[in-house]
């Protein structure tokens, strides 16, 4: 196993260096940042300095030297928008992000799970009809729209929840977060339940699938023979076992969710890191760009990892590469 | 983004069935925003809503009205003394935040710090180079230059001033709070980026007092959420509502809509250089030739072809207002003798033909994509327009990131590629000869004349007007010029009007803003009824 991760962490390094030089070369094709960030009333010489201060008159192998240098001590580079560091940035953002995140995430797993089972074990049920309908709505229906019938539903018609926005936040075991807050709460259930209704569909669906699978194993119905109740026959029988997809898949999914709640966090005001990055690209402040995209793929590189440990520990038949051959 | 509007604008007509109501708490008010500023900083980026957000916190030793007509702010007022120097009577027993009393050592402290922020953006040396500052009492400061300059007082009103102590500290000690402390009608509470500012009523302002203990700024980029905060009542204040909301918004109980022409002119610019061929300009056959718009009958035939109200109306969903000059009415530097040309689409084949294009040409309009509103379905119109008197035209927009280095830079040895563009401006300044400096001037780089000048415009006697008033002290004079400037260049076409947009604000009722050419929102003018 150990093997199996260090070989893994290199691979991970090599690739991160990879994206690194394609990222850098590519947003430094595309405009001028100094067309964006220099007021067009100032004198010449302003748009000069701009340029000079934020290293942009050199050649781009120089500036990605000079990138590839601080990122090996843990620097990459300061916004130019912000004039801080791109880090300490994403750093103060990704709470926000990180939290609807996990709440969407599990919203996606409580809903999805037990909808899926229940369509898996009765495939021709009426229930079923209306929750495979509905999963094929969450799945094709743009995030941006429902998120706006959301807002119009329960927080201008309604009244019940507020339209956008972060809400208190509350310090808990020294994480500060608004999950520990009703007002946090409030403020959280709407974006969270938009990012995570597409995500409910695929868990209803995987589940459903893997449950019409296991279902029909001889093992199923040799516990069914022993006289085992339905629910200890789900329990016992059913989730581990199709629980392995699920939790592969939804490993990678955890990933798409903090990575791409910018839709979400865009209409929902969101404080998040979603915001910063559209904001960042809309503005050129290339440093954000750059340092949000490797962020990306190092959370893709260890999330595949964790989830592959984890597949390990769940299923003894799985053995990884590596591993003693 | 067209499908979004209309399922904005579905939703509420959806939403329409619910009342909204409830008194507005005098105590608290709540605004959103659809930007935030880059930083609490006032002297870190010149950006138009850092500026407008300093304007809370700190005060300038002028201030500018809705209109961008200089006023009094902590200069009481200021007097050119000789050709070359200003000097400004300054307000006494104005404290800052903290405490600490204003005087004129406040001023070159903050002039010192301004002119040299490190890793600013976009910084105010503009504003403060070339300058020298010289106290002459605690409340007299005499500011000048080396040649006659008579908008220094402008000048001053972009700069906020601070607190000499802060004279050293940095950008995050303004951002933390730290550091923070103006002399404006409210103190900065908290600034959470991304998520909220909060404002509290400074009791000792100088001038009239806020009547709002707390304002809590939110910014909410997206249009159709923004609107719905202002419905559902968790904002009291918005600004830009989006077009396709606005019907909803106005007709809706409860709820007043503000409205006024800005300053914010969208124009086309029409290459006007004698080369041998330009690119995205060809015959029938697709062999390039010269820019056409050399002849100011084409330039002329172009303005013709345009219709403005029909612009206004089918695609800005009436919120623009056909424009003629950079200036909307009422505004520094308007000309009366200037309008909008009216739609002519005879007329301006007839010019074609006399210009020797009887049978058209083929042409290629660049502009950015959304940047301004509704910036590309405006080209397309435009374009559609144009082929109409016989220019076979095509659009190319792309995003403004793009658009802005090759619409400066892009043709060969940096010069700007496009042959027709469309962007925009707006006078930030207040002095009327701005737009002239940047955009009609012969460019002459060295002397900061004609940055913006993306055509080749060039007219001697434009170029004399404007240097004369720019060197007049007295402003009076200087304006006679600009106007005079302003005609003969929108005459020629240097540049081609097409509207000035329409600002909107809205607020549930009880709430006043006093509001004018600025599209940028002033959260001391907003009042309750």
């Amino acid at each position: 196993m150990l093997a199996f991760i260090l070989r893994r962490v290199m691979q991970s390094v090599v690739v991160l260096f990879v994206m690194s030089l394609i990222v850098f070369s590519m947003i430094n094709l595309v405009g001028d940042p100094v067309d964006m960030l220099v007021n067009p009333e100032s004198l010449p010489e302003e748009i000069d300095r701009v340029r000079r201060d934020f290293g942009l008159d050199q050649p781009a192998y120089v500036q990605y030297w000079k990138f590839l240098t601080g990122a090996l001590s843990g620097d990459l580079g300061n916004s130019f928008i912000f004039g801080r560091p791109a880090l300490a940035l994403m750093a103060e953002r990704f709470p926000a992000t990180l939290e609807l995140a996990t709440s969407a995430l599990i919203i996606a797993v409580m809903v999805g799970l037990p909808l899926g089972i229940y369509a898996g074990l009765r495939p021709n049920g009426w229930g079923t009809r209306i929750i495979m309908g509905g999963s094929v709505l969450g799945i094709s229906v743009p995030t941006f729209w429902l998120g706006l019938m959301m807002i119009i539903v329960f927080s201008v018609i309604l009244g019940w929840l507020p339209v956008s926005g972060r809400g208190e936040t509350a310090v808990f075991l020294g994480i500060e977060s608004s999950l520990f807050t009703l007002d946090g709460l409030k403020h959280l259930i709407l974006p969270a339940t938009n990012l995570a209704l597409f995500k409910i569909a695929m868990v209803i669906r995987l589940t459903r699938a893997g449950t019409e699978e296991v279902m029909a194993q001889d093992y199923i119905k040799f516990a069914r023979a022993k006289g085992l109740s339905s629910k200890r026959i789900v329990r016992a029988h059913l989730l581990p076992n199709i629980l392995i997809p699920i939790i592969t898949v939804l490993g990678i999914e955890f990933g798409t969710l903090i990575a791409f709640a910018t839709v979400t966090e865009s209409i929902f005001a969101w404080p998040g890191l979603g915001k910063l990055v559209i904001d960042a690209i809309v503005n050129l402040d290339r440093p954000i760009v750059v340092a949000y995209l490797l962020f990306v793929v190092a959370l893709f590189l260890v999330l595949n990892l964790v989830v592959d440990i984890i597949y390990a520990v769940l299923d003894p038949r799985v053995r990884l590469q590596g591993e003693g051959g | 983004m067209t499908i979004r509007t209309t399922i904005g604008m579905l939703a509420f007509v959806a939403a329409g069935v619910c009342l909204t109501g409830g008194p507005v708490s005098a105590q608290n008010l709540k605004v959103a925003l659809a930007a935030e500023p880059t930083s609490m900083d006032p002297h870190y980026q010149n950006l138009t809503i850092n500026n407008s957000m300093a304007t809370q916190v700190y005060d300038a030793l002028v201030l500018q009205d809705v209109n961008q007509k200089l006023v009094p702010g902590l200069a009481q007022s200021w007097k050119p003394v000789n050709d070359t120097t200003w000097e400004f009577k300054l307000r006494s027993g104005v404290t800052f935040h903290n405490g600490a009393t204003f005087t004129a050592e406040d001023v070159v402290a903050t002039m010192q710090r301004a002119a040299n922020v490190p890793n600013s953006p976009s910084s105010f040396a503009t504003f403060i180079k070339g300058k020298s500052f010289e106290i002459v009492d605690d409340l007299t400061l005499r500011i000048s230059t080396e040649k006659p300059y008579p908008f220094t007082p402008n000048d001053m009103s972009r700069v906020a001033i601070i607190d000499s102590a802060f004279v050293n500290a940095t950008t995050e000690d303004f951002n933390t709070g730290a550091a923070s402390f103006g002399t404006g009608p409210f103190t900065l509470a908290k600034w959470l980026p991304g998520d909220v500012i909060e404002l509290a009523r400074n009791d000792g302002y100088w001038g009239a007092t806020s009547e709002w203990d707390n304002v809590i700024v939110r910014p909410i980029g997206d249009g159709t959420t923004r609107s719905a905060a202002l419905i559902a009542g968790d904002v009291d204040f918005i600004e830009r509502v989006g077009p396709a909301d606005l019907p909803n918004l106005e007709s809706r109980e409860g709820i007043s809509v503000f409205k006024s022409v800005s300053n914010r002119l969208l124009y086309i610019t029409l290459h006007l250089t004698d080369d041998r061929i330009r690119p995205f300009v060809t015959d029938h056959e697709g062999n390039n030739i010269a820019s056409p718009f050399q002849d100011i009958r084409v330039r002329k035939a172009v303005s013709l072809a345009i219709n403005r109200k029909a612009i206004a109306d089918r695609v800005m969903d009436g919120l623009s207002e056909p424009a003629g000059q950079f200036s909307p009415e009422g505004y520094i530097g308007y000309s009366v003798n200037l309008k909008p040309d009216e739609y002519d689409p005879d007329s301006a084949k007839e010019l074609l033909a006399e210009a020797g294009f009887a049978d058209g040409f083929k042409l290629t309009v660049h502009g950015p994509a959304g940047r301004y509103s509704n910036d590309t379905r405006i080209l397309e119109a435009i374009a559609q327009m144009l082929s109409r008197i016989g220019i076979d035209t095509t659009v190319e927009t792309m995003p403004a990131s793009v658009f802005f280095k090759r619409f400066a830079r892009g043709g060969p040895d940096k010069t700007p590629e496009f042959t027709v563009a469309m962007s925009g401006y707006a006078n930030g300044s207040g002095e009327p000869s701005h737009p002239l400096r940047i955009f009609i001037h012969t460019k002459q780089k060295e002397r900061g004349y004609g940055p913006g000048n993306r055509n080749g415009y060039s007219n001697a006697k434009v170029d004399g007007l404007i240097e004369n008033g720019r060197a007049s002290m007295d402003i009076t004079i200087g304006e006679k010029a600009f106007i005079e400037a302003t005609e003969i260049a929108m005459q020629e076409y240097a540049l081609v009007p097409i509207h000035h947009e329409i600002a909107t604000w809205a607020a549930r009722d009880g709430i006043a803003y006093q509001h004018g050419a600025l599209d940028s929102t002033f959260i001391h003018n907003i009042r309750s009824k």
